[in-house]
Parts: structure tokens; C-alpha cells; sequence
């Protein structure tokens, strides 16, 4: 690296020259100042080259001042603090900082992939498309593997990330977008009349490009005058200021988020537990766009070269850094605001030449340059650049408008290029919600237009390039959004101040500088920096015929890189107007999306990451559960005990030991999780017989009964017990899984559909803790629950309901049993839910009574052949399939899906049926899921005839059952099928009734 | 016939600076009338031109387009394709996609980068694990190369993956596609649209079809805004904008537009190497040959022809990919977008003749058409070309909606991507 | 994210707190006659949807405020929302008159007959 004095004796407004600050860039240990950024401080060690490109891999500096640099990328951190891809020009040096260049191997001086750039001739755009075919196998194992490994910038962090992030909702009056003076003058204005206005600025310090624009107002230079303002707005009450906070993007009805940087900076705060990142989430009744505009670069032969910069750039680094860009440098330009460039340049001491594309151009910057004794070359272009790994000089040739290749030259010496090619507007989230834009001659760039949502546009980000015009409109616009929101808003009479600025000449258009031979041989004239995309390429997509400005965008990738063509986006237009005679509004601009900049998928999360990230649903009695070892599984939000392995035994073993306790002793379940709506009013029982496919008004009071549900398509959606409290009063339960869905379904259909019906529907699931006692000695432990209501077999029969006392504890008993067993389920307020529990186990200790799983449950269940929606069922099944036709009433002239149920399809004999199946080999367990086969061949593809629903070991028959959707199923039963397993194996199966266990249903009944 | 092309053309062209190019396509005027019109430029209406001209041999049609060519869904969508779907009208047609996929760079001489890295179907629930159980069943005896693999097998294939067993969602295994991938959509579009232009197909863009011109119930020719094309049979291929056409010839569409959003990161050196798709919480992700990490999720609830979408579907889909994949939360979001979807009531497409003689619609692909276009485009020639609906494309037809005879793909658990 | 409006508690708030229903004034023919409903009738009622480009009429609820359903009238392009009125209600009059398409040909008749909201 170089030794050349680049950080001035003076100047810099943003550095502070008593703190050191130390840090390495690619391992190199390197000081700069508090204030400096990545940027400054490696320039003013005399180093230019920040990184290589993503195609040639080519060496490159910075270009930019802030989040429109496309070449500067680097790595800042280590480990799993690793965030690639960062802009140097935006990365806040700190005390122990570590930077590393990107895309390069082994070193940023030595590129081996700098190879690209040797062949580049034969990489035009969208030379992929052409070749890479053959042999058809090589693209996956060959090409692509080298492409993606030479693509891709940065690295990835390694690991979980450390730190935290949040996020905050806020409404707001007024957001101002943008802390330069036009945001600034707005946010005041509105403030002044009492609104809540938030302002939110990218940079650190606000004032915007105030300090790099002439003129003076008041008196004052324009950055004074900002920071009076900004200063005056940091104590007004009614507003709030954000600075590192980018508006990333703007959403329907004025929605708009804010990524602020909190921590990045300062890894003191976020040592402290600062969130490294906050997400605003702002919803605004009017939005001020004050985001200003962005240089322009210029198309020369090799423009990329480490040390050609925008003039914007270069006055920043003098006038913010007090960093030298070279020793000896030229402006090139085809507009009046570079010229300023070239006077704090030659104000620092530093030697420099203009060189301006325009044939004559008069104004007062002009003038007061050539004054100053600085070279001005009118008429002219930079043709050639010299150097590689940095400039070494230039040739400058003649030029007039529309001129194709240029004749004479002459060398010029230089160590560094200041280029302006004009400015943008910044559009991007004046267009996110699609606000219309107009193209300005002046400007030769879009400026908004009109937008339908409550959007203005002030300053530069509106076209507006002068001091006093920006002033003026931006107060209109701060009152107006005021008044906007508070039509009889005061305002203090504004003194429009005394401003001074210079003349301007018009700007005039380059889109491209010729050199000698033509641009587009051999030449590179660059337009996406980043993506590498050159002025030839845009134009062989023309010739080709990707004409739209999406073929030309996607088949050359400019505009894609991660600036999103923040400066080669109108530069590109401007050569494709050229190339193909149209104008650029004819052309049209790609689509602006969100973000403006990149933000991190961290603040996205949020808090919501590890714990948080969907909290768990616990039932009353959880804990014991978890105290007992139990494994769980989720159903919803829940997590229901699966087995209790708790005693070392493994998960088989200790499901069959449940089952068992349930069929010859008393097991206990904790069914919480069941889904509990209470359906009261006069209409309740005519409005579940439009509900459920059975029917529910012939219900008795204090019985319950076994209920189905389908979608209007005729198909199963949820089932289960209802029972009737009172004439006006049911108590439906509904599948853990299907409570809230049929909650605000019963909702949707009452308030939607039969709005005549006098009903509430009240979903009640967490307000009971429900347990099923199961086995033969039930109502033994009931019993011993000193019960104060008769619970003989006579007075609580089967499908029956009390409520009453169990001891102290209010319930509601349901005698219902889904085992096939005598079972009670006793419901009690959640909060006494865990002392029921343990009272249960411990009136149950001398009965033997185990408590059972979700696993133990189904195979008990699937013993009786019950069937479980969701299981047996899967959304395409009708009752009629899985053989509850009984269920289905024929008298009711509608419910939900009666109709669905008729239309020819779904009754067919094709259709599948519930069956159960019993291997031929009693030890083996069907596979859940396997299909069966009409033929079995040696090789696929077989015909499917129907698929295992639910497949189990049954402990009590001592082998294995299962439940299967068979085509026409039940006119086959006694008939062996095949299933062809994984490993060419096929297991055999007879089709038997689903019913395997006690078929009468004595056991419950007893 | 176009000129090939190779590595050896682009070492010609270099010569002399590539000056020598001719179009991919032609830009031509409309012809006063066609043997056949297709309607939408997409991928599934560029392919079926493709195949009208190669397979039928109609070479006197046309495509038309209101705007550039493969600018809707075909260029906004994540590229996935897979085809271990679970119902075997699903499996037809998405396989045999699937294998033109293989061949179609060859095909087409030009590079769709058709890449079969695989797709990979977490399971996060018991729930999820039967039902990817039973597809693999399934898609087994259908002869399709899939499998279910282990949790260990799951962090061999994505070291990136959160393979905390504690975890909310933990990975109880994974359905592994090895032979499903992803592709460059544009290119797909390009690729067709260069192969029928070479046989002579009229690729008209910035051609807005405004009414579909009957005469006694038979499609007799189309308005646009270029004039007026006579033609006697019109196919129709303009997924969320097909309401609007169907029904100024008097058709009603079991359709609703939504809109379907997706983002890129910034582009980082490779950590994933094959897609994975996450349905318990509704995310998918894979990693672009660029470098940039792509995702997508669900659709946002409510009609959408903006392409604008809104954030808390994103929002939600990142969260989980958060967790999911842990290293991402320090990588950003460099860009979103939005596509307008064209969802039908049981998710499946449709491939259908009309109550109106010679015309022809085929739309409905909702969030996974990409996958499906050479076979879409396939069938949909044979059934305009012979009158007559292609055998793959029965189960597709428009009558399935009267009768109940849905192709429900919700059932697999697999969110349609 | 869209910012809805409930006619009947009078809150305000992100889309995120309401839940969107899909099209609005679809008939359901089994509550009117169940047992004359043909095939396609159903499958009309099932599946088929105006998918206005524009102007479109729809079904939100108010889930995180007063629970009720309600109707919205809603521009699918520009995404503004034009009238929410009650679940039982027609659209104000204007709108109906400014429906296109198949909503005008639902619109006709009930214009005629002078309803609205």
C-alpha cells in the first residue's frame, strides 16, 4: 500500500481527530478517527481497493457516499457475529472493528478469479444461456458447482446469532422521510401545528447533502441552517427523530417499516442488551418523501477503476473525513454541481482538473472555478483510463453530442476521477405502492407524478435541485400534511428566508463517453458496476430482441445487484434509448420493490425466535406429565403426553402396559385438550341439526350423542360428543386440533347464513381441565371420589351426563367412552384441574389405575374401530366411506354437505371404503400408509387401490389390527390384499370388519 | 431454422464482438388470421405454442401478449420442481413436467439450467410424518424416485438446519424428491419462445386480447389492441387474468386471484444446496446459482391483482425460516415481489375444453405452476389440436367442479409449491 | 398490510386483527329450496367467483374486536377500500351502480328494485 499523505492536516465535519480508533481490514491492523467510516479510514491509509466484482472480478474502490456504494463490500465481525456484504461507505468505524474484502481468493491484490476478466470477450451477457447444454449431466455436476462457487459476495455467519432484535408498532400524523433540509423544513412546518411527526434519516448525522451544497440561507450555510432545525425538532414534543434508520418500505393504506441500526455501531450498547436492530412499524396519515437524490456515474472505458468515484463521493470525503481521494485529480462532468467538487478539492490543497462534456455552459460555480485557476476542458471526455489496481491517468478527448468514437486524445496524469453524471431522484418508496412518475428533460430522470395514497414528494427526491425552491415547497408540504390531518391546524406565519445560491447551467446528456475504436470493442464502459454489466452488453440485448426493460434487466442482470441499480438504473435506460432510437419514457422503468436497502432477516423475527416463536398450550395437570417423564407430541399448539416411559421402559413397551391397564383395570387420560363449545339460545338444537349430519333436536336433556360434522363439499371435518344441558343448552366437544376452526365456523354460518337463529356459541375448551377415567373398575374410582349424585349403571347409563360434586371438586361427568370400556370424563374448572388429577391417581393407587397417552388412546380406539378425522379421514373421505351412513340423517331437508353428498361422484362404488385388515402374518404391523395393489408386478408403476389409514400392535389381541380406505371396500370383505413395502416385500392382508374388539359394545355398557 | 447455439458460437461471435446475433425472436405484426391463437405469453402458453408447432405441426399460429413475454407468474415465482404429489392425476401430469425438465436445455438449445439438486419436504409433526409416509407410498408404486429420510440424513443433506430436537417444530424426518430441483424462469419462457418462433409461431407482445369474437356458440376470432385476428381456435393461458377473458365469452371460472409473494437475500457464497420446504410453518427455501437465498411462502388472504402484496405473510414465513435455519438472521432481505395467482376451489389446475366450440383454457396453477409448464403446455397442444382433452388431462377438466370430482393435493400436507 | 374498518364495533385496525371471507352475496341454494338443487347449481354456488378486477364486494370479520361478520366493498387493484357495511346489507346504491361485470349483472335486479343499504 501506499505511504501518500491521504488524510488532510485539516477539515472533516464529521471526524473527531483526539480519538484514535483501531482497527484491521483483511487482518491489516489500521487507525482512523470516531466519525470515520470503514471507507474513510481505509482511503486515508492510502489503500484504494475494497473488493472485486461479481463477474470478472475485477479490482474495485469505492464509488459512493453511502447506501448506493455497489463495489465497497465487505464482511464486518467474526464467527457467528459475521455479517456479510455490509457497504464500507455506511459501516461506522469502531474500537476493534474487523473487516475482510469479499469475492476474492486468495487475497484482494491477487484474484484468481480475476482469470474471468481475461476471457471476458467471450462472457457477453447472458452468455449462460448459450452454452453449458452438453453433455446434459455436466450442468448439475459440473458447470453449476463452478458457478456457484465463484458467485455469491460474502460468507455466512457460522451459528446461531447472538444477539437480539425488536420490533415496535407506532401511528403517526406526519412521517417524514429523509433528514436533509427539504425533511427537515417539512417536519418542522408540521410539527409547528401540534402534529405527532416522525422523521427517520439513514445516516448518522442529519443534515443530508447540506454540507456539499452551496449557498447560504440566512446568512448561514445550508448545514447550519439544517442543524438549527434538527436541533429544534430533537426538543419539540410532538416529534421523534430517528437517525441510522432506513425507510425500507412502503405498503397499502400508507403502512410503512423503519430499520433502525441500533446496536451496529456500538458494541458497548449492544454488550449492554441493546436489540442490534429495530423494525419500526409505522402506519401514517401522511407520508413526506424528503429522499433526496443520487449521482449519476458516467460510462468510460473502464470507469470502474479503484479511485474513480462519483464527485459527491469525493467532496464527502474532504469536507465529512478530511480524506484526501488522490493527490491529483480530475472532474468529470456533464453538469454545474460537480464543479463545486472541484473547488473544495483544490481547497484542500489538492491538484485537479475539470473535464465537462457540454460544449459551453455559463454559470456562477463555473466561473468561480476557472477563477480559482483550475483547468476547465469544455467540449471533452475522459476516453481511456489508465492503470489497473488504481488510476494512473486518463486521455481526454474532444467531444460533441451523440459523437460515436473519438479521434485525437491527449494524456493526462491523475491518481483518482470525480465523476457526475447528474442526479436521480430517489423514487424508490414514492413507487413501492405504485406512485406514478413522470420523466423531466431538466433532470433527464423520472420525478414523482402522482400517487394515491396521502404521499408528497419535497427536495431533491421531487426534482427540485435548488436551495430556495426546496425550502419553500417543503413548508407547503409540512402544512399541508398538517392541515391534512387537522383541517383547523394553526400555523405561526412563516418568514421565508434570505437565501443566496448560484446559477446553474442545464445539465446535458451522457449516457455513455465514446473512446477510441468503438465503445463496444473490447472497451468495458460499466453501468451495473457490481453485476458488471457494460454498455456493449445492454446493447447486445437489444439486438437480440430482449427489447421490454425486464428482458434487458433480466438478461444482462443490471439493476439486480445488491444496490438494485440505485446508480446504473437510468444510466442503462439512457444507452438503450440510444442504442434502439426510443425515449426513455417509451422505454419505461423496471419495477421499484422493497426494501430500499437490504435489512436483516433478524429484525424481521423479531423477539419471536427460540421460546418465543410460537409459545406451547399447557393443560392444567402439564407439569405432572412432565414430572412423570412422559414423551409428548404436538397436536395444535399443544403438547399432549404421546406415552409415559418414565420408568426406563422403552416407548412400545410402555404404550402395550397402558392399553392393558385400560382393559382390565383403569387407566386415566388427561383430554383437556378437547375442543369444549357451549351452543345456548332458543334456536341451539335446530341450528345443530343444520351442523352436524345426525340429528340433535331429539336429544334428551342430561344424554350425549355421538355427532359428524362435514364441509359443504360433503366431506368429514371434524366429529364428537354433544351433549344436551338443558332444552336451550349443548355442550358440543369438537377434535383438540378442530376446537377454534369450529368454533369460528358455528360463528360464520349463525352470522353469515341462518342470521334468523337465536343462538350464542361459547368456546369454552380452557376453562375446563377434562380427564376420562377408562376400564373396568371406572366407576370403582368414581366411587371413590365420594360422588353426591347416584352413579349406578341405572341412574348414569351409557351416553348420559351429570353434574354434580366429586368431593369438593364441582364437575360435569360425561359417561362416553372412546377405549370401548366403561369410561366416565370428568370435567372441572381449569383451576382445580390439577388437584382432580392427583386426587384421581390417588383414590386410584389400590385400582391399579395408570395414566395413558395419545398413543395408547388410538390403539385402544382403533381396536373398536372407531375412527379418527384426520386419520381415517383426510379431507377428500365422506361419512358414508368410513360406513357411519347411520349417521347421515335422510330426514333432515338441509344441513352442512347434505347436498355436496348427493352429486354423482362422491356415491359411486369407486369410492373408497373403511375396512380393517388383519395381516396374514398375526406379529406383522402394516406400514401407515402403504397402499394396496389390484396386481402386484415386478416393477412399478402398480395400480393403487386404497391405502392403510391407522396401523397398529394391538396388546389385548395379541397381534396387529389396522383401518384402511379400500376401493368398494366393504362388498370385499374376506378378500386378501397385497401391499407391495419398501424392499420389494408384499404383505399380505385379509379385509375383516374395522370393529376388531368386543363388536357388541358390552364392555361400556356395564 | 435458428442458428445453434454453443461454446463454438460464442467463440465466433467474440470475433467480432458479438455484433452478429440475430433475435431470439421475431417481433412480427399481427397476420389478419390463424390456424390457432394462444392467449398469454407465460411459460404454460409459450410451451403450448412450442408443441402445437413440433408436435401437431400447426405452424400457422400465433401467441399474443398484453405485455413482455414471461412477465407474469413464469418470472416471479421461486423455480421449484418437483412431482411427488400425492393424487396419481397430480403425479401425471407434474412427472411428466418433471422429465421434459431433463431434456429441455437440449431441446430447446437454450440453457434452462434445469438443475436437479432435490427437494426436500420437512416433517414436523406426527401428523405431517403419516401423511409424507403415505405420499411416499404412493408415489413409490407410481414409479416416482422418492423417499423418506432420517433426521440424521435431513442435517447431511442441510448442515444449515436447526436440528435441535427441543426445539418447537423439531425435524422428525424429511420426503426427499433427489431428482426434483429448480430452474431459471426465465429462461424457460425464452427458451419456448425462441423454439416457436423458429417454427415459424408468431410471438406477438404488447397484445392485448380485449374480447373473444362467437359466432352460434364457436369461437370465430379475437379483438385486440392491435385489430382484430380471426382464428377458429383460441387457447387460453392467462392464470390470475383469466376470469375477466373467460367471462366476456360467457364463462364462469372456479377462480379467485391472490396475491403470492417471494424475496431474495443478498447474494451469499453457498450453504444450501437443495430445496427445502417447511409446510408446518409455511415457508420454502433454496439457494440461487447467483448466490441469493430464495423464499417463498403462502398466499396473502384476500383478492389481489396489484402484485403488491402485503407484509405478515412474509413476515410470518421468514420468522419461521428464522428458526429454522438459524445463520440466516444476520443475512438481509435485498428484494420482494408479488405475482397474482389464479387459485381454483380444490388448488389443482385446469386443462379444459369450453362450452364454447374451439375455445380452450388452461389455468389454475395457484402457487406451483413453474414446475408443471413443458407438461402443462404438452397436453394443452394435444387437446387443442385434437378437440379432445389429452388423457392427462381429463381429471382437469372444468366439469370436475358440478359433479365433486375434485383432485384435492391439500390432503398430502404439502402446501402446492 | 390494509387498514379495515368494522361497521359494527367501530374498530380500526391492521388486517392481521381481522380475517378476510372471500366474496361477498354468495347464495347458498340448499337454505332456499333443498330439494330442487342441480349439480351445476352447487357447483356454482361451491366454486365459482366474480374475481372482480376492480371494484369487488367481499367477506371480512372482525376477529380480534367485536367478532361479528361484515361486508367490505374493495378496489383489487388499488386496494382501497370503498364501504363496509353490515353482513345482512346490499352496498350503498353507488357503488352498486358503479359495480362492472358480473357484480353489475348481480346488481341489476336489486337496483331495479330500488334496495340498497
Amino acid at each position: 500500500m501506499s505511504n501518500k499523505p491521504y488524510r488532510l492536516a485539516q477539515g472533516g465535519s464529521h471526524i473527531d481527530r483526539t480519538q484514535r480508533v483501531h482497527f484491521t481490514f483483511d487482518g491489516k491492523p489500521l487507525t482512523g478517527f470516531a466519525g470515520d467510516t470503514l471507507a474513510s479510514a481505509v482511503m486515508a491509509s492510502g489503500s484504494r481497493l475494497f473488493g472485486r466484482s461479481f463477474k470478472y472480478h475485477r479490482p474495485r474502490g469505492i464509488v459512493g457516499l453511502g447506501s448506493e456504494e455497489m463495489n465497497a463490500l465487505v464482511g464486518v465481525g467474526d464467527g457467528a457475529r459475521h455479517e456479510p456484504n455490509l457497504r464500507a461507505t455506511q459501516v461506522e468505524l469502531f474500537d476493534g472493528l474487523h473487516a475482510v474484502s469479499q469475492n476474492r481468493w486468495p487475497s484482494l491484490t491477487f484474484d484468481v478469479g480475476a482469470i474471468n476478466s481475461r476471457f471476458s470477450r467471450f462472457l457477453p451477457g447472458g452468455f449462460y444461456y448459450k452454452t453449458f447444454m452438453w453433455p446434459q449431466s455436466f450442468w448439475k455436476h459440473v458447470y453449476e458447482p463452478l458457478i456457484r462457487r465463484s458467485a455469491g459476495l460474502g460468507k455466512a455467519p457460522e451459528g446461531r446469532d447472538p444477539d437480539s432484535y425488536e420490533q415496535i408498532h407506532v401511528h403517526c400524523d406526519v412521517l417524514v422521510v429523509g433528514g436533509g433540509l427539504a425533511g427537515l423544513t417539512a417536519a418542522k412546518a408540521a410539527a409547528a401545528s401540534g402534529a405527532k411527526v416522525l422523521l427517520a434519516d439513514e445516516n448518522p448525522e442529519l443534515g443530508g447533502m447540506g454540507d456539499l451544497t452551496a449557498g447560504s440561507i440566512n446568512g448561514a450555510c445550508v448545514i447550519d441552517h439544517a442543524k438549527v432545525i434538527a436541533a429544534e425538532l430533537l426538543d419539540a414534543d410532538n416529534a421523534h427523530v430517528l437517525r441510522r434508520s432506513t425507510v425500507v418500505g412502503h405498503w397499502h393504506h400508507n403502512y410503512l417499516m423503519i430499520f433502525e441500526r441500533v446496536g451496529d455501531h456500538d458494541p458497548a450498547l449492544l454488550a449492554s442488551g441493546a436489540p442490534r436492530h429495530r423494525l419500526w412499524k409505522v402506519r401514517a396519515k401522511q407520508v413526506i418523501m424528503a429522499t433526496g437524490a443520487i449521482e449519476r456515474p458516467i460510462a468510460f472505458a473502464n470507469n470502474d477503476r479503484p479511485g474513480i468515484m462519483l464527485a459527491s463521493a469525493a467532496s464527502a470525503l474532504v469536507e465529512r473525513y478530511g480524506v484526501a481521494p488522490g493527490v491529483n485529480g480530475i472532474v468529470f462532468t456533464n453538469n454545474d454541481n460537480a464543479y463545486l467538487t472541484a473547488l473544495s478539492l483544490k481547497k484542500a490543497g489538492i491538484t485537479v482538473r475539470v473535464v465537462d462534456s457540454r460544449a459551453r455552459a455559463d454559470g456562477t460555480l463555473i466561473e468561480r472555478t476557472k477563477s480559482e485557476g483550475i483547468e476547465v476542458s469544455m467540449g471533452s471526455v475522459i476516453s481511456a483510463v489508465e492503470g489497473s489496481m488504481g488510476v494512473t491517468g486518463v486521455r481526454v478527448a474532444a467531444y460533441r453530442r451523440g459523437q460515436g468514437r473519438v479521434i485525437t486524445e491527449r494524456k493526462i496524469a491523475c491518481d483518482f476521477i470525480a465523476m457526475s453524471g447528474g442526479f436521480n431522484p430517489a423514487l424508490h418508496l414514492w413507487c413501492h405502492n405504485g406512485g406514478k412518475i413522470k420523466f423531466d428533460d431538466g433532470l433527464q430522470s423520472f420525478r414523482p407524478d402522482q400517487h394515491h395514497d396521502a404521499v408528497m414528494a419535497v427536495g431533491a427526491a421531487n426534482g427540485t435541485m435548488d436551495v430556495a425552491a426546496t425550502v419553500g415547497e417543503a413548508q407547503m408540504a409540512g402544512e399541508a400534511a398538517a392541515k391534512a390531518v387537522f383541517p383547523k391546524a394553526r400555523f405561526p406565519k412563516f418568514k421565508s428566508p434570505e437565501i443566496k445560491e448560484p446559477s446553474r447551467a442545464p445539465l446535458e446528456p451522457l449516457w455513455f463517453a465514446p473512446a477510441t475504436g468503438k465503445y463496444n470493442e473490447g472497451n468495458k464502459h460499466f453501468i451495473d458496476f457490481q453485476n458488471d454489466v457494460t454498455v456493449a452488453d445492454l446493447e447486445l440485448a437489444q439486438r437480440e430482441g430482449y427489447e421490454s426493460v425486464e428482458h434487458t434487466k433480466r438478461y444482462t442482470t443490471f439493476g439486480m445487484a445488491t444496490d438494485q441499480g440505485k446508480t446504473s438504473n437510468i444510466n442503462g435506460l439512457g444507452v438503450v434509448s440510444e442504442a434502439t432510437g426510443k425515449s426513455i419514457p417509451e422505454i419505461g422503468v423496471t419495477t421499484f420493490r422493497p426494501p430500499y436497502s437490504p435489512f436483516s432477516f433478524g429484525s424481521i423475527a423479531g423477539v419471536l425466535t427460540k421460546d418465543l416463536f410460537l409459545p406451547v398450550r399447557c393443560t392444567p395437570a402439564y407439569q405432572w406429565h412432565v414430572d412423570r417423564g412422559a414423551t409428548f407430541e404436538p397436536v395444535g399448539q399443544w403438547r399432549r403426553a404421546y406415552t409415559y416411559t418414565g420408568n426406563g421402559e422403552d416407548r412400545q413397551a410402555s404404550i402395550n402396559r397402558e392399553i392393558l391397564a385400560v382393559r382390565h383395570k383403569v387407566g386415566l387420560l388427561d383430554a383437556s385438550t378437547l375442543g369444549k363449545i357451549e351452543i345456548k339460545g332458543p334456536d341451539a338444537a335446530e341450528f345443530l341439526d343444520r351442523i352436524y349430519t345426525n340429528t340433535f333436536s331429539t336429544l334428551k336433556v342430561g344424554k350425549c350423542r355421538y355427532g359428524l360434522m362435514m364441509n359443504e363439499l360433503g366431506f368429514l371435518t371434524d366429529d364428537g360428543v354433544t351433549v344436551r344441558l338443558a332444552e336451550d343448552h349443548f355442550l358440543m366437544h369438537t377434535t383438540s386440533g378442530g376446537a377454534d376452526r369450529i368454533a369460528a365456523w358455528l360463528e360464520e354460518w349463525l352470522q353469515t347464513e341462518w342470521t334468523q337463529y337465536k343462538v350464542f356459541v361459547t368456546p369454552v375448551t380452557e376453562q375446563w381441565a377434562q380427564f376420562a377415567i377408562a376400564g373396568p373398575r371406572a366407576r370403582n374410582v368414581l366411587a371413590k371420589l365420594a360422588p353426591d349424585f347416584d352413579i349406578s349403571h341405572e341412574a348414569f347409563p351409557h351416553m348420559s351426563f351429570r353434574e354434580g360434586k366429586l368431593g369438593a371438586y364441582p364437575v360435569r361427568v360425561f359417561r362416553i367412552s372412546f377405549s370401548g370400556e366403561q369410561s366416565y370424563e370428568v370435567a372441572t374448572p381449569a383451576n382445580l384441574g390439577r388437584g382432580l388429577w392427583d386426587a384421581i391417581m390417588d383414590v386410584g393407587q389400590e385400582l391399579g389405575i395408570e395414566p395413558y397417552g395419545t398413543e395408547a388412546l388410538h390403539v385402544l380406539r382403533a381396536e373398536k374401530g372407531f375412527i379418527v378425522v384426520g386419520d381415517e379421514t383426510d379431507g377428500t373421505t365422506t361419512p358414508i366411506d368410513v360406513g357411519l351412513d347411520g349417521l347421515v340423517s335422510k330426514k333432515k331437508p338441509d344441513f352442512i354437505g347434505k347436498r355436496s353428498l348427493e352429486q354423482s361422484y362422491l356415491k359411486g362404488p369407486y369410492r373408497k371404503q373403511l375396512v380393517g385388515l388383519l395381516t396374514e402374518e398375526a406379529s406383522e404391523v402394516l406400514p401407515d400408509g402403504a397402499y394396496a395393489v389390484r396386481v402386484v408386478k415386478d416393477k412399478p408403476p402398480m395400480e393403487m387401490i386404497g391405502q392403510v389409514t391407522s396401523s397398529y400392535y394391538s396388546p389385548t389381541l395379541e397381534r396387529s389390527i389396522a383401518m384402511a380406505l379400500i376401493e368398494n371396500g366393504r362388498a370385499r370383505m374376506g378378500e386378501t390384499l397385497s401391499f407391495p413395502v419398501e424392499g420389494n416385500k408384499v404383505i399380505r392382508a385379509k379385509i375383516v370388519d374395522p370393529v376388531f374388539y368386543d363388536k357388541e359394545g358390552v364392555r361400556q355398557n356395564v | 431454422m435458428k442458428s445453434r447455439y454453443s461454446i463454438f458460437s460464442i467463440a465466433r461471435n467474440a470475433m467480432n464482438f458479438h455484433k452478429d446475433w440475430e433475435r431470439a425472436w421475431r417481433s412480427p405484426e399481427p397476420k389478419a388470421e390463424y390456424d390457432a391463437v394462444i392467449v398469454g405469453a407465460g411459460g404454460h402458453g409459450l410451451a403450448t405454442a412450442y408443441y402445437l408447432a413440433k408436435n401437431h405441426k400447426m405452424t400457422n399460429i400465433a401467441i399474443v401478449e398484453k405485455g413482455w413475454l414471461g412477465g407474469g407468474n413464469t418470472g416471479r415465482n421461486t423455480t421449484i420442481i418437483r412431482s411427488n404429489y400425492l393424487q396419481d392425476s397430480s403425479i401425471a401430469i407434474y412427472e411428466l413436467a418433471r422429465s421434459l425438465y431433463e431434456g429441455l436445455s437440449k431441446e430447446l438449445n437454450y440453457n434452462v439450467m434445469f438443475s436437479p439438486r432435490g427437494v426436500l419436504m420437512l416433517c414436523q409433526t406426527e401428523h405431517e410424518l403419516r401423511a409424507f409416509k403415505r405420499t411416499a407410498h404412493a408415489n413409490r408404486l407410481a414409479g416416482l424416485d422418492c423417499r423418506m429420510i432420517t433426521p440424521g440424513e435431513v442435517k447431511e443433506i442441510v448442515p444449515i438446519i436447526n436440528d435441535d430436537p427441543a426445539c418447537r417444530y423439531p425435524i422428525l424426518g424429511a420426503y426427499y424428491q433427489p431428482r426434483g430441483g429448480t430452474g431459471r424462469h426465465d429462461a424457460v419462457a425464452w427458451g419456448y419462445a425462441r423454439g416457436a418462433d423458429s417454427m415459424g409461431v408468431d410471438v406477438i407482445q404488447n397484445c392485448e386480447v380485449t374480447n373473444i369474437i362467437r359466432e352460434g356458440g364457436k369461437v370465430v376470432g379475437l379483438a385486440t389492441s392491435r385489430g382484430v385476428i380471426k382464428t377458429k381456435k383460441v387457447g387460453v393461458v392467462t392464470a390470475g387474468n383469466v376470469s375477466g377473458l373467460m367471462q366476456r365469452a360467457g364463462i364462469r371460472m372456479p377462480i379467485e386471484s391472490l396475491c403470492l409473494q417471494a424475496l431474495v437475500s443478498e447474494p451469499i457464497k453457498p450453504v444450501l444446496d437443495c430445496v427445502v420446504m417447511a409446510n408446518t410453518v409455511h415457508g420454502y427455501i433454496s439457494q440461487s446459482d447467483k448466490g441469493e437465498l430464495v423464499i417463498g411462502g403462502g398466499t396473502d388472504p384476500y383478492n389481489n391483482y396489484s402484485q403488491r402484496g402485503s407484509f405478515p405473510s412474509l413476515e410470518h414465513t421468514v420468522t419461521a425460516l428464522v428458526e429454522t435455519f438459524p445463520i440466516i438472521s444476520r443475512l438481509r432481505m435485498l428484494r420482494l415481489w408479488g405475482g397474482i395467482v389464479d387459485m381454483t376451489g380444490d388448488r389443482s389446475p385446469i386443462i379444459s375444453k369450453t362450452d364454447v366450440e374451439g375455445l380452450y383454457v388452461n389455468c389454475g396453477w395457484g402457487t406451483g405452476g413453474f414446475k408443471a409448464i413443458p407438461g402443462s403446455g404438452y397436453v394443452f397442444a394435444d387437446t387443442i389440436a385434437n378437440d379432445r382433452p389429452h388423457k392427462i388431462a381429463v381429471p382437469f377438466g372444468l366439469s370436475r367442479f358440478a359433479e365433486g370430482r375434485l383432485i384435492d393435493e391439500s390432503v398430502a400436507a404439502a402446501v402446492a409449491h | 398490510m390494509l387498514l379495515v374498518h368494522c361497521p359494527v364495533c367501530g374498530a380500526e385496525g391492521d388486517e392481521t386483527d381481522f380475517h378476510g371471507g372471500g366474496q361477498a352475496h354468495v347464495r347458498r341454494p340448499a337454505t332456499h329450496d333443498p330439494a330442487n338443487v342441480g349439480d351445476a347449481a352447487q357447483g356454482e354456488y361451491l366454486f365459482m367467483r366474480h374475481n372482480a378486477r376492480g371494484l369487488h364486494f367481499e367477506r371480512w370479520r372482525c376477529d380480534r374486536s367485536c367478532g361479528k361478520w361484515f361486508h367490505a366493498a374493495r378496489d383489487t387493484v388499488t386496494m382501497e377500500f370503498k364501504a363496509f357495511y353490515g353482513i345482512t346489507e346490499l352496498p350503498p346504491r353507488a357503488l352498486m351502480e358503479a359495480a362492472t361485470g358480473e357484480w353489475a349483472a348481480y346488481f341489476k335486479d336489486k337496483l331495479a328494485a330500488g334496495k340498497s343499504s
